[in-house]
């Protein structure tokens, strides 16, 4: 960690809360190379040929392991491909802290595609937390594609919580869930847009398994000339329970659309979805400004505690 | 203190008040009271900044009708909603912290009103809180900023399990500190607290007293 830069430490703080090396398994990748590899006891980080990403395996039975895999990019006009492969041992229990910071000073585009796949096997647990962060006044966008499919074994579950925070020009997100019998997929989604940026999220969860669950809840903020989708679609082929939420509010000029479908293919599956878009509720503010803030300082309240 | 000359409040195409004039003197008690409907909570807002009306406000002899609800906040004035309303994701502290006190403030403040502290700061303000909890978090949201003029849109109702006596000792407290209180209640036990009570109906101030004189008149 000693051989980067104030500015690369800043983006790392932001994206993985990370002020120093952790102590666990760790791997830091900046303009599309490895910088940092280290494994833990439990934890292996394996490079794939040609810098094309990394095979994280999890041994079973793994407690308390927290994995640091952010990647920082600090240079504009880079297209960093990414396959990540995490194989998570039977009944373990793992923390993995994701994340994805561009900083482009530049008129050229850099973009992060961030390809993830978990294998989850039986009874693992993994929270799964990634941040996306965008820095630099630029002509050059920065644009964040990451895709994260999950199959989850029987009595496995994956608590995901992901941040899209301010400076990301262009993202569509993409989730998609495999759940075996008894496994529960948990998702939480916190995404701001701003000026002229786009955000598409997609998430498609497929319950195969007998009393599996998911529960996907996804809370947006547009603002500005900013555009949001949000997509999802649920399916259920057994006894098995879905329940999708997006919730969003609108600043300005902004546009969402939300198009949440939940596909029941056997009569036990009971699914929901709910979603609610709207501006910020006028009786909220009113409270706010009678406790003193103006109005740019309520929204911003208001903003922070939704998005919190 | 608070004075209003001629207020009047048209909401779609009705005049809701209809010329009020009164002056609320400092560190006075003032129940505001009269049927549902009178224009009791259309008052209060038009105090407060939060209804535009016409008519002049002043506070301490400084016009304040032009003036913004949050500038009304800051030169002193505080309201407490009828209904209070809820924030998705926001805790009770981060919306008393507001007024940015030292936690010990708001530990006293959440007691006064009946809230246990360590169950309440970190609770979310939704609709998992029930109605009166949420008023009396209002009534904490309001005790918790350095007022001289407090609002209290019906702060009783609703929290009829809380003992009466607590709320009577919060304004009593309230009033003892110089500060001038203005209350919209229907109940007798909170007049009781009063050095006057105003009766509105259909818009206009009825009869406005003494609360000596104006209780018999009641029949409460
Ligand atoms: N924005 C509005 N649009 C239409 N009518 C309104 C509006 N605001 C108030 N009113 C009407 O004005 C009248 C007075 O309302 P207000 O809320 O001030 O009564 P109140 O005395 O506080 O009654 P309560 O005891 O039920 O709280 C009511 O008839 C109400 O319907
Ligand atoms: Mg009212």
């Amino acid at each position: 960690m000693n051989d980067i830069n104030d500015l690369e430490k800043y983006m790392l703080n932001k994206v993985a809360d990370l002020d120093s090396k952790p102590t666990g398994a760790f791997n830091l990748r900046v303009d599309g190379v490895g910088v940092v590899r280290q494994n833990s006891a439990n934890v292996e980080i394996v490079p794939k040929d040609n810098s094309k990403g990394i095979d994280v395996y999890v041994k079973p039975n793994a407690k308390k392991e927290v994995v640091y895999i952010p990647v920082l990019i600090m240079q504009g006009g880079i297209n960093d491909l990414v396959y990540n492969d995490f194989h998570i041992g039977e009944n373990s229990e793992v923390i993995i802290v994701a994340g994805c910071g561009i900083h482009n000073h530049t008129e050229h585009n850099s973009e992060h595609n961030g390809i993830h796949t978990f294998y989850i096997d039986s009874g693992a647990k993994v929270t799964y937390i990634e941040k996306h962060f965008g820095h630099g006044d630029s002509m050059g966008k920065k644009n964040l594609n990451p895709v994260t499919t999950v199959y989850l074994a029987k009595d496995a579950t994956m608590e995901m919580n992901t941040v899209q925070m301010e400076g990301v020009d262009y993202a569509i997100r993409t989730t998609k869930g495999k759940l075996q019998q008894g496994a529960s997929f948990v998702v939480n989604e916190k995404i701001l847009t701003q000026h002229n940026q786009f955000a598409n999220s997609i998430f498609d969860v497929e319950l195969e398994g007998k009393s599996s669950s998911t529960k996907i809840v996804s809370r947006a903020v547009a603002k500005d000339n900013s555009n949001q989708e949000f997509h999802s679609n649920i399916t259920g082929r057994c006894e098995c329970f879905g329940h999708v939420e997006c919730d969003a509010i609108l600043i300005n000029n902004a546009k969402i659309i939300a198009i949440p479908q939940i596909s029941a293919l056997s009569a036990d599956a009971r699914l929901i979805h709910e979603a609610t878009i709207g501006k910020i509720a006028g009786a909220q503010l009113e409270k706010l400004l009678t406790m003193g803030l103006d109005e740019k300082q309520a929204e911003d309240f208001i903003i922070k505690g939704f998005l919190s | 203190m608070l004075k209003i000359e001629n207020l009047k409040y048209i909401a779609n195409d009705e005049e809701i008040l209809k010329g009020i004039d009164f002056e609320f003197k400092k560190g006075k008690f003032y129940v505001i009271t009269g049927h549902n409907g009178a224009g009791k909570s259309s008052l209060a807002k038009c105090l407060m900044g939060l209804y535009k009306c016409s008519g002049k406000v002043y506070l301490n002899d400084i016009d304040i009708t032009d003036k913004s609800v949050d500038e009304r906040a800051k030169l002193g004035m505080g309201f407490a909603f009828q209904q209070p309303v809820t924030f998705k994701g926001v805790r009770v502290i981060d919306l008393l912290k507001i007024s940015d006190k030292p936690l010990k403030t708001y530990e006293d403040i959440l007691l006064k009103v009946g809230l246990q502290p360590q169950e309440y700061l970190f609770r979310e303000i939704n609709n998992t809180l029930s109605g009166g909890e949420l008023k009396r978090l209002e009534l904490a949201s309001v005790l918790s900023r350095d007022i001289k003029v407090g609002i209290f849109d019906e702060p009783e109702a609703g929290i009829d399990l809380w003992s009466f006596n607590n709320l009577s000792n919060v304004f009593t407290e309230f009033k003892n500190s110089e500060r001038t209180t203005i209350v919209i209640s229907h109940q007798e036990r909170v007049m009781a607290l009063a050095d006057e009570i105003i009766v509105m109906k259909e818009g206009k101030i009825l009869t406005s007293g003494a609360k000596e004189e104006i209780l018999p008149l009641l029949n409460v």
